[in-house]
């Protein structure tokens, strides 16, 4: 199913902290993260893909259009989502994630606002947040072509033109011309990722000092 | 479901795009055209009747196990939007980590080169190719004046940099809280404790009795060991590598062991692999490399110093100096998070069609490279088979033992499970090592290194190395590791001091892999 990135803009990131931040100790363990979306018409979501940065849980919240005069509401789409089964350990830390229309609670016809918030429970990490945040709405489906009247509607069988004498029969050589194609056409497409084997240049192996890049 | 399908589709496109490379399509493909003689293979149902022979005649088995193997290699395809070394190494720390010791591995061998005033690399001069080829097959009676060399690292080197990795975005203060590490690796990674490692286990149950039963009840085990021999030969004769990946897990009978290891890699002497493998040999012969020096010093200082290799130190040259010229090694680097060392023909410094690798497989040899080969010259004897079962193995496992990753088999992983599981389950012994400023670590580090490659009597090592087949796993390296710790305890408790601790586990060569793994999964857990 095709794709378009749908330009979107991230508001700063929002820690929400019980008491007031600049004395109390500890970090904020909840995030949240705006996206809207300025120049774009309310949009059907396809896919959201982003790369974790050691949040432990996911939940997000989306803001739809409505077509009478009542205030969009607050919808949540996503419960909970577990992106680190072990919030204390790495694993999952640094995963790229997508996510999509299917996984979502509700139907996300026509999004004006996303909400992220994001968890980490442990006390262990410095910082979390989600990197490279792209949303994708669905891509146009393929153009409808209309056809020319010939080949959509092809004319009833004419009596074939009656062979000259000594030359092979044209259906058959264009059958088999045919077949030919097809096969050259494979074999261009199918090409090997294995190795030739050699390490040298040319027959020549006289090296400077290994690189440091 | 839709997610599911199109990564299953991904998975089966990179499978047949591997296996396209390999020389097992042409035999397929060849195959085909011959059986179309046959009589049962009719032109209206040709797709059928073609797979239907395959599967009377074998090759459909074959291409199962080319395909097993190929899943038990490469890593699932991950997110499109992942760049290659997310691939290699999903953390970023872990990337920068690996970079910098490379770079001081590339530093140190730019060095040495200087110093020694020694190419990296040098055509043989056709007089001295003529001297090599001769002496192929006794190169170790040669001595070569190596003084000068010395090894790039020691797995002591290796450890000092696993101890000093950090994650920036870790709390890592003074202050003692509930994730304090008390052991020498100090970054967060997930690691199994004895259930979950018993849940991996769980196949081989624990009503199958081990191989080694106590000699008293010598009947009793004899007739386990027929039928265990009996139930290895029939895998065998269906050559099915699933199977006998299974069948290994309870360790394998001596006269079985090299058909099974080689058919679990999925390994057979082809025409092509003995032309290959003489062809690598062509490649040593015309071109010295420095990386050979290091090769044949290690060999000597290891290999050639033990009781049990000493006599295969001919193999050995043969293996590992072909295995640097190997340019098929370098696919293995897609999921390595290692890279490997670069440089630039001679005066094209910085041109891309005159950039190459170095040493062309791209793997630099450190202090006890060797002994990943050792052991193995006790099952091959045909230098073309055993170098093919060394590479396979390498690219499997072994690499996973010297580079800087978060793999559940990787070093650091296995040595933050051995210091997990000696905490949890001793914590007297760890609590008391600490101490006396003993870290466990700094003993059993070298051992898991060399996958107890030295230590460990021959054949117990090989019964080791079977479950590592078995399980596609190292983590079994940590759980040794610490049954041994386990074992010796009571003299462990008594000393005083990090020289006495290693004195008291010295000597590996009396102990039997088995029962210390049993008494340490099942009975050390109340």
């Amino acid at each position: 199913m095709s794709r378009v990135s749908v330009p979107c803009h991230v508001k700063g990131t929002v820690a929400l902290q019980v008491g007031d931040v600049r004395t109390s100790h500890g970090r904020p363990g909840v995030l949240v993260i705006d996206v809207s979306f300025p120049s774009i018409a309310p949009f059907q979501l396809q896919e959201i893909m982003f790369k974790n940065y050691y949040t432990a849980f996911l939940s997000i919240r989306v803001r739809q259009h409505t077509s009478m005069h009542t205030p969009a509401k607050w919808v949540t789409c996503l419960r909970n989502y577990c992106l680190m089964p072990d919030p204390h350990s790495e694993e999952g830390a640094q995963e790229y994630v997508s996510l999509f229309k299917h996984q979502m609670l509700c139907d996300m016809a026509k999004v004006l606002e996303l909400r992220l918030i994001l968890r980490q429970p442990s006390p262990l990490w410095l910082s979390f947040t989600v990197e490279e945040l792209q949303i994708y709405q669905q891509g146009p489906k393929s153009p409808s072509m209309t056809f020319p009247k010939w080949l959509s509607h092809p004319v009833p069988c004419e009596q074939p033109v009656p062979l000259l004498e000594g030359l092979p029969d044209p259906s058959r050589v264009s059958s088999e011309v045919q077949q030919m194609w097809a096969l050259t056409e494979m074999i261009r497409a199918s090409h090997t990722s294995a190795r030739i084997g050699r390490f040298d240049v040319d027959g020549c192996y006289d090296l400077n000092l290994l690189s440091y890049t | 479901m839709l997610q599911e399908e199109s990564d299953l589709s991904l998975i089966i496109a990179q499978i047949v795009q591997k296996l396209k490379g390999s020389s097992l399509y042409g035999q397929l493909e060849r195959q085909a055209w011959a059986s179309l003689q046959r009589p049962e293979i009719k032109l209206e149902s040709l797709k059928e009747d073609i797979k239907e022979f395959f599967k009377i005649s074998g090759w459909e088995k074959k291409l199962q196990n080319a395909v097993y193997s190929e899943l038990s290699v490469f890593p699932l395809p991950s997110h499109p939007a992942a760049p290659p070394e997310h691939l290699k190494e999903p953390l970023v720390y872990m990337r920068k980590a690996q970079g910098s010791w490379e770079k001081r591995i590339l530093k140190s061998l730019n060095s040495m080169c200087t110093e020694l005033s020694i190419p990296l690399a040098r055509k043989r001069p056709v007089g001295e190719q003529k001297e090599l080829l001769n002496k192929w097959n006794e190169m170790g009676t040669d001595e070569p004046d190596l003084s000068l060399f010395r090894p790039v690292y020691a797995p002591k080197d290796f450890l000092e940099v696993l101890i000093n990795l950090r994650n920036p975005n870790y709390e890592n203060g003074d202050s003692l809280s509930f994730r304090t590490h008390l052991g020498l690796i100090q970054v967060p990674l997930k690691v199994k404790d004895i259930p979950e490692l018993l849940r991996c286990d769980e196949q081989s149950s624990a009503n199958v009795p081990m191989i080694t039963l106590p000699p008293s009840t010598k009947s009793f085990s004899e007739l386990f060991e027929n039928e265990h021999v009996r139930i290895g030969q029939k895998v065998l004769a269906e050559q099915d590598s699933a199977a006998a990946q299974q069948y290994i897990r309870q360790g394998s009978p001596t006269a079985l062991r090299a058909e099974l290891w080689a058919l679990i890699l999925n390994i057979s002497s082809q025409p092509e692999d003995i032309l290959y493998y003489e062809q690598l040999k062509t490649n040593v012969i015309q071109h010295d490399l420095l990386v050979d020096s290091l090769i044949y010093k290690d060999v000597k200082l290891t290999a050639s110093n033990d009781d049990y290799y000493f006599v295969f130190e001919d193999y050995l040259y043969q293996v590992l100096l072909c295995f640097s010229r190997d340019t098929s090694v370098l696919d293995h680097f897609a999921y390595n998070s290692a890279s490997p060392p670069k440089s630039y023909i001679r005066g094209k410094l910085g041109l891309e069609e005159y950039a190459v690798f170095y040493p062309p497989n791209g793997v630099i040899p450190f202090h006890g490279f060797s002994m990943y080969v050792a052991p193995l010259c006790f099952l091959y004897h045909e230098p073309s088979k055993l170098y093919q079962i060394f590479r396979e193995m390498y690219v499997r496992f072994f690499f996973r033992l010297h580079s800087i990753s978060s793999h559940p088999s990787g070093i650091v992983s296995l040595c933050l499970l051995f210091e997990t599981l000696l905490q949890t389950y001793l914590p007297q012994l760890f609590y008391h090592l600490r101490e006396i400023g003993a870290q466990p670590l700094r003993i059993s580090f070298k051992w898991m290194v060399r996958a107890f490659s030295g230590y460990l009597a021959t054949d117990q090592l090989l019964l080791l190395w079977d479950r590592i087949l078995g399980y596609n796993s190292l983590e079994i390296l940590a759980v040794l590791a610490a049954a041994v710790f386990a074992f010796r305890a009571v003299n462990l408790m008594e000393v005083t001091s990090l020289a006495a601790a290693e004195a008291v586990l010295a000597d590996l060569s009396t102990l039997k892999v088995m029962p210390l793994l049993q008494i340490f999964l099942f009975a050390t857990v109340t």
